[in-house]
């Protein structure tokens, strides 16, 4: 008994370092895993107000850019507004009751990652604001990322610059569906696997989401291709993609919410039990 | 260790997290440098104080560094690691001197005291990136990052070190 004790008190600061070291492990491999990264992360109440205190400053410095893109972005809702007005003429529509399962929010990004192979963004809408997690994140441009753990105030999104995201995408062109993937190498280019060979690809396609997913409606901006080639098993094409987005500097958001998302994948649980 | 040491660490803890999160994350030179400089409180811990204090305090400081950052417990471990592992690098790069506690880091020989920023510095990078991407796929990804940070780092670290040296 004598000696097991004379062994911890020798041992304390290996038994330490060991005991902590397990510790980090342990949360570096729950962040690897989409849903259980609610233990450490950025979306608390002190890195939360810190982020929104240096994004206050920081703001200032994209002003002038922000403006532009929402300014261009204006114009062109504009212009699709007229166009609506036009096919329906004099009909009377009441705007409030439009047939649309997807609700819109706005937030404003406050942290940005690019550099690392997990990235995440911090944005300043939580809970408070009807957040929810896997809410589909979106800027004027394109895809952003996903929804991955939200506090009162806070959320954090897993950017699609983060190895573990994998989101269905489809040519525009022709709808064959694949999914995209990064594979940390450049923060403007991300990878579109599984698209079959007998799809037709050019330099310079548009790749937008698939609408398969309970998340992404159909149709959001993605990218251009920018190169492909067959895979090791010559079944499945390998298409690098520039994104539209630039991912290094996103200022302003909007969150996605599918109304009837609960609905879908319940009943497709259902299914699967019957199975 | 005397009260004023104390109010140091204190003061540094707080500010090297500060620094880190608010600029030095935000760097990015060529997409993925960015200098780790928070460790300068791990190289600069008094010599004579508790060891496992020392493991325990990096453990936490690495942790604040992860909340800030969404990254798990990476900054954690790696931090823990060198901070157990930092009488071993001590006794090397500064030789028996140490263990008579005759040493000041900012005093000693300047390649000494490279040799003991250094050691700590890569060992810290390697195993932060190695659990960062945590796939030896990317090997050689996780063996560049560690080196030009690596790099980074240490410029900065003897930066820092020789500006707050000439104030005192």
């Amino acid at each position: 008994m004598q000696q097991i004790i004379f062994f911890f008190i020798r041992n304390k600061n290996f038994l330490l370092f060991a005991f902590l070291f397990i510790i980090s492990v342990g949360l570096t491999i729950q962040t690897h895993n989409f849903h259980n990264n609610k233990f450490i992360s950025s979306a608390n109440v002190v890195s939360g107000a810190v982020y929104t205190f240096r994004n206050n400053i920081t703001d200032y410095f994209t002003l002038s850019k922000e403006n532009e893109q929402l300014l261009q972005e204006n114009l062109r809702l504009r212009k699709k507004l007229a166009q609506f007005r036009n096919s329906f003429d004099d009909e009377v529509l009441d705007s409030t009751v439009l047939p649309s399962k997807f609700k819109y929010y706005t937030a404003r990004v406050i942290n940005n990652n690019y550099s690392k192979s997990k990235n995440h963004l911090t944005i300043d809408r939580g809970k408070r604001d009807s957040i929810k997690i896997d809410l589909g994140v979106i800027s004027s441009k394109g895809i952003v990322g996903i929804v991955s753990d939200i506090s009162a105030n806070y959320a954090t999104v897993q950017s699609i610059l983060n190895t573990n995201s994998r989101i269905n995408a489809k040519l525009k062109k022709s709808s064959h569906f694949g999914s995209l993937i990064w594979n940390t190498e450049d923060p403007n280019v991300a990878q579109l696997i599984d698209i079959p060979r007998i799809a037709q690809l050019n330099y310079g396609d548009t790749i937008i989401t698939g609408g398969r997913s309970t998340i992404f409606p159909e149709g959001i901006l993605i990218g251009t291709i920018q190169d492909f080639h067959l895979d090791r098993d010559k079944n499945y094409y390998y298409v690098n993609i520039n994104l539209f987005n630039d991912m290094t500097s996103l200022e302003n958001v909007y969150l996605i919410e599918n109304t009837e998302a609960e609905e879908i994948i319940e009943l497709e649980k259902r299914v699967e039990n019957v199975e | 260790m005397s009260n004023s040491d104390i109010i140091i660490n204190i003061v540094r803890f707080v500010l090297l997290i500060f620094l880190q999160v608010m600029i030095l994350n935000n760097i990015n030179i060529a997409g993925y440098i960015n200098p780790y400089i928070y460790i300068l409180f791990i190289l600069l811990f008094p010599l004579d104080g508790d060891k496992g204090l020392l493991i325990f305090l990096s453990f936490l400081l690495g942790l604040s560094i992860d909340i800030f950052g969404d990254s798990g417990g990476v900054h954690a471990g790696a931090c823990a690691f060198i901070a157990y592992i930092r009488p071993i690098v001590l006794k090397y790069s500064f030789g028996v001197s140490y263990e008579y506690k005759s040493v000041k880091i900012n005093k000693a020989d300047a390649m000494e005291r490279l040799t003991y920023i250094a050691s700590l510095v890569f060992m810290h990078h390697l195993i932060m990136f190695a659990l960062e991407i945590f796939s030896f796929k990317h090997i050689l990804l996780i063996l560049k990052s560690t080196l030009f940070s690596g790099i980074f780092t240490i410029v900065i670290i003897i930066c820092t070190m020789i500006i707050f040296n000439k104030k005192s």
